[in-house]
């Protein structure tokens, strides 16, 4: 099939918004993309992708409610229990062996990941030894995983996933409840940098030993997938661990040897040691 | 028509009528088909197991950046919905619910009339809501087939009655009938 129109005006979009901005969506997943720029122009009431463009570009204001049309996703916090309660009983005693520790959320989003893995490491009495990194290319973003409030509405799913996440003590002890909110302690992210970095165009973290990436590349082409499994690998020190999406694979990509399996199931793995 | 590639949805009453729809594509069946089933979020997915030990074709979960074989049936996996890309590769998304579900089937469908154009078939079974409808109108305003569960067989009707709304060139079918429409397409 010949390309359509709408999508030239998308590829011409994404070169853009790169040339000028320096984001670079040109190798996100092409199918999502699109139906995020559908769901813009219908609510912003544009004829055309090719209007977003000129509006982008000639009003930097535009900017920020691209990127969140873009990058912003919701996601709950001890998403796929298992997940984490495989990070508990079994990546855990590891990382317990190393006197200080260096762990990365990429692309932290809002921030729930971070707070997952802030009390799951609070509650294994590892929380003073390690250095959190939480990094997405969203500011808007950035700054909701900052201050770390969450709907109230939504913490009964939040609660039940820490409990069977293995969690020791009841999720209430982390938050207070401030009208429809529930805020975060402040503690939890005392040993957090929050910090602006791109997995498309930004260079390797030094000496991790945990990255957690949960249901980003999938939002990535496969060349991009690649590019950040070997970002990951360069980031990781020697049998440090690395934690996917539960439909996520390191199978398709091209540096998928560069990992063994830790936990099959969980999509756990570890960076081989040479 | 030379058909490419089938996208099924169903919901509620949906795999008793899958099963009486997936077992009856032969194994020579040389197309993939995708199919969105609305289940809850945090289920294990029994749908893979429970039609791989009824079918002639393969069955699995579908998997992020999985190109296409012909003659597999695949499912989305519960809480992420499915896609089609450009270039014939299946692709994940954990992005916001549509219609209230995910995956949902006005995305794998409106992804696939945009891969497959004129050589897809959508197919719409029994459900409680209006997921699909969209989906359905854009396969055939793509220039691809849409076939309707008859509504009268369908154990709830409010899904097929709105993809007929929506694509009043859908054809309405009895569930036997689907499988054979199917393979005929393929001739």
């Amino acid at each position: 099939m010949s390309e359509s129109v709408e999508d030239i005006e998308i590829q011409l979009l994404l070169d853009a918004v790169y040339r000028h901005y320096h984001y670079d969506f040109r190798h996100y997943a092409r199918a999502s993309i699109k139906r995020r720029l559908l769901q813009a122009l219908a609510q912003w009431g544009y004829e055309s992708i090719s209007e977003i463009q000129s509006a982008v570009l000639h009003d930097e204001t535009i900017l920020p409610q691209l990127l969140n049309f873009l990058t912003v996703q919701v996601s709950e916090m001890f998403r796929d229990p298992s997940y984490f309660r495989a990070l508990r009983e079994k990546v855990v005693p590891h990382l317990r062996t190393y006197p200080s520790l260096k762990v990365w959320i990429a692309g932290c989003s809002q921030g729930e990941e971070l707070y997952s893995l802030a009390i799951l490491f609070a509650e294994e009495g590892l929380a003073e030894r390690t250095m959190f990194y939480a990094t997405d290319i969203n500011p808007a973003a950035l700054k909701a995983a900052q201050a770390g409030v969450y709907p109230l509405d939504r913490i009964r799913l939040f609660t039940e996933n820490h409990q069977a996440s293995g969690g020791q003590n009841s999720l209430s002890e982390y938050y207070t409840a401030n009208y429809d909110r529930a805020v975060f302690d402040r503690s939890l992210r005392e040993r957090t940098v929050f910090s602006d970095h791109s997995l498309v165009t930004d260079a390797a973290f030094g000496e991790m030993h945990l990255i957690s990436c949960r249901n980003v590349l999938i939002y990535f082409d496969r060349e991009l997938q690649d590019r950040v499994v070997r970002l990951f690998s360069d980031s990781l020190t020697r049998g440090g661990f690395l934690g996917i999406g539960s439909k996520e694979t390191l199978r398709f990509s091209a540096h998928a040897d560069r990992f063994t399996d830790f936990v099959r199931a969980e999509k756990i793995y570890r960076r081989i040691s040479r | 028509m030379s058909l490419r590639a089938v996208v099924i949805g169903a919901s509620a009453g949906g795999v008793q009528a899958l099963s009486q729809v997936l077992p009856d594509l032969p194994a020579g069946f040389r197309v993939p088909v995708m199919v969105v089933v609305h289940i809850p979020p945090h289920k294990e997915n029994a749908l893979v197991d429970l039609f791989a030990r009824k079918c002639h074709l393969q069955v699995k979960e579908a998997e992020d950046k999985e190109p296409l074989a012909p003659g597999t049936i695949y499912f989305a996996p519960p809480d992420y919905h499915l896609l089609v890309e450009a270039g014939e590769t299946l692709a994940l998304s954990s992005d916001e619910t549509v219609n209230h579900s995910r995956p949902a089937i006005d995305v794998l469908f409106e992804t696939a009339a945009d891969a497959f154009g004129s050589g897809l078939a959508g197919v719409v079974l029994t459900g409680a809501n209006q997921d699909g409808a969209k989906g359905l109108k854009a396969v055939c305003e793509a220039g691809g087939v849409g076939l309707v569960q008859d509504s009268a067989t369908a154990e709830v009707a409010t899904m097929p009655d709105a993809a007929r709304i929506a694509c009043p060139g859908a054809r309405t079918m009895y569930l036997d009938e689907i499988a054979p429409a199917l393979q005929a397409m393929t001739r």
